[in-house]
C-alpha cells in the first residue's frame, strides 16, 4: 500500500518505564504506538525506560502495529543514547519532539542513516515523525514537512504549543485554528500525513469525539492519543460513512460513462462531476479499501483517463 | 563488572520489579516475588543469565518482583548493574 494511505488514525503514547503498558502493546488495537523516553520518563530514569524498550522489543518479534519510539530531543543529553538502545531493536521510526526547524529533522535523519549502514539494514528503514509544538516550529513546518525523505507526518503538539504561547488550551480549540490549519497545509503539500495532538481529558469522550470530528474536517489523517480508551471513538470517526462510500461508487461510475462518451465532466443528481470532485470521491475509497470495507482496483487512470 | 556501589533499579508497579545490588565478597541472590511460589525457579534462572553476561562473581543482589516477565527481569537487573559496577554513573 502506498505510505500515503496507510492507516494512521490512532498513534498511542505508551511509557516508556511502564512494563505493564509496554506488554499490552500487541493487544491494544490502534493503528501505531509511540513508546515514550522523553515527558513520561523522569531524568533519573532514562537509562531504566531505554534498557526496558530495547528488552520488550526485541521480544516482541511478530508485530501487528507501527512502533515509533520518541526519542528525548536534539537539544537534551540524552537523544543519542536514546538511539544506541533502541534502534538495534528495530522500532519503525522515531517520533522527534521539540522539531523546530528542518535543520533538525536533516540532523536525525543523517545519524539514522549512519545506523542503518551499522546495523546493516535497507537506508530509509527508520521513519521519522516530526512534532511542531512551540510557535517556531509552527513557523517552520512547511519546510521541515520537506525535510527528509523519511517523514511520514507532522505530529502537532498543542500541550507545548500553546505553552510556548503561553495561553491555555480549551476543549473548543480556537486557539489551535491557525496552526492547526499551516500543519495540514505543509503536510498536503509534501504528500505526507497529517497528526494531530493528544486531547488530554481521558473521562470526556464527547469533547474527544467533537475534537476528532473537528480535525478530520480540517485535513489530518489521525491523532495522537494517551489511553487506550480513545481509540474506539477515533477509529469511529474516521472510518468512511457508507453513504460516502456509495456516493463515491457513484461519481466513478458517473466519470467512467462521461470518458466513454468523450466528455470530462458529467451531472450526477444534479451535480456536476469533474476532476476535482473525482479525486476526492477517489480518496474516500482508497481510505475505505484501507479500512477493508471495499476491494477493487484503483488508480490515477480513473481520475485522467487513458492517455 | 564488578558491584563497587549500592543501587536499585525499577518500581513497585505490578508487572515490574525492584532490584537491589551491594558490593559484598560472595555472591548472593534473593528473590522475593508476589509469584514466588510458582515462579522463582524461573526469576532466578533469569537473574543468573543476566549475571553471568554481565561476569558478576560477587556481591548482593535482592529482587522483588511484581509479577514481571522474563524482558523486564532482565531490563531492571542490566540497570541496576550499569548503575552498580564501575565507571557508571548512577544515573545518565
Amino acid at each position: 500500500m502506498e505510505d500515503s494511505f496507510r492507516l494512521r488514525r490512532s498513534l498511542l503514547y505508551v511509557p516508556g518505564n511502564m512494563p505493564s503498558m509496554l506488554q499490552n502493546i500487541p493487544i491494544f488495537e490502534s493503528d501505531a504506538v509511540m513508546i515514550d523516553l522523553e515527558d513520561a520518563v523522569p531524568y533519573s530514569e532514562k537509562d531504566a525506560a531505554r534498557t526496558l524498550v530495547h528488552s520488550f522489543l526485541s521480544t516482541y518479534r511478530e508485530r501487528n502495529k507501527e512502533i515509533f519510539v520518541r526519542i528525548n530531543g536534539l537539544k537534551t543529553d540524552w537523544w543519542q543514547q536514546d538511539l544506541l538502545a533502541i534502534l538495534p531493536a528495530l522500532p519503525d521510526g522515531i517520533r522527534l519532539p521539540e522539531a523546530d526547524s528542518p535543520e533538525l529533522v536533516e540532523q536525525l535523519d543523517t545519524v539514522l542513516t549512519e545506523f542503518e549502514e551499522e546495523l546493516g539494514i535497507d537506508i530509509g528503514h527508520f521513519k521519522i515523525l516530526p512534532s511542531i509544538e512551540t510557535a517556531e516550529g509552527v513557523i517552520n513546518c512547511i519546510k521541515t514537512a520537506r525535510s527528509s525523505n523519511r517523514l511520514i507526518g507532522l505530529a502537532f503538539g498543542a500541550e507545548d504549543y500553546t505553552a510556548s504561547l503561553e495561553i491555555e488550551r480549551t476543549k473548543t480549540g480556537e486557539e489551535l485554528f491557525a496552526a492547526r490549519t499551516r500543519v495540514v497545509w505543509a503536510c498536503k503539500a509534501a504528500g505526507i500525513q497529517a497528526i494531530d495532538t493528544i486531547f488530554s481529558d481521558v473521562s470526556d469522550m464527547e469533547a474527544l469525539r467533537r475534537e476528532t470530528t473537528l480535525i478530520k474536517t480540517l485535513g489530518f489523517s489521525g491523532k495522537s492519543l494517551v489511553n487506550p480508551r480513545q481509540i474506539e471513538i477515533v477509529h469511529e470517526v474516521f472510518a468512511p460513512k457508507q453513504e460516502e462510500v456509495d456516493y463515491a461508487l457513484q461519481v466513478i461510475e458517473a466519470i467512467q460513462k462521461a470518458r466513454e462518451m468523450g466528455t470530462g465532466v458529467i451531472s450526477l443528481g444534479g451535480k456536476m462531476i469533474d476532476a476535482p470532485v473525482v479525486k476526492r470521491a477517489l480518496k474516500i475509497l482508497k481510505t475505505a479499501q484501507a479500512h477493508g470495507l471495499i476491494d477493487m482496483p484503483l488508480d490515477e487512470e480513473v481520475i485522467y483517463g487513458h492517455k | 563488572m564488578e558491584i563497587v556501589r549500592k543501587a536499585q533499579a525499577g518500581t513497585m508497579q505490578s508487572s515490574d520489579l525492584m532490584v537491589f545490588l551491594e558490593p559484598a565478597p560472595q555472591l548472593r541472590l534473593e528473590i522475593d516475588s508476589t509469584v514466588k511460589k510458582q515462579f522463582e525457579h524461573l526469576i532466578r534462572k533469569q537473574a543468573e543469565s543476566v549475571l553471568q553476561r554481565f561476569s558478576i562473581t560477587s556481591g548482593v543482589i535482592r529482587i522483588s518482583d511484581r509479577g514481571a516477565l522474563d524482558y523486564a527481569i532482565a531490563a531492571r537487573l542490566e540497570t541496576g548493574l550499569l548503575r552498580a559496577c564501575a565507571d557508571q554513573r548512577t544515573s545518565s
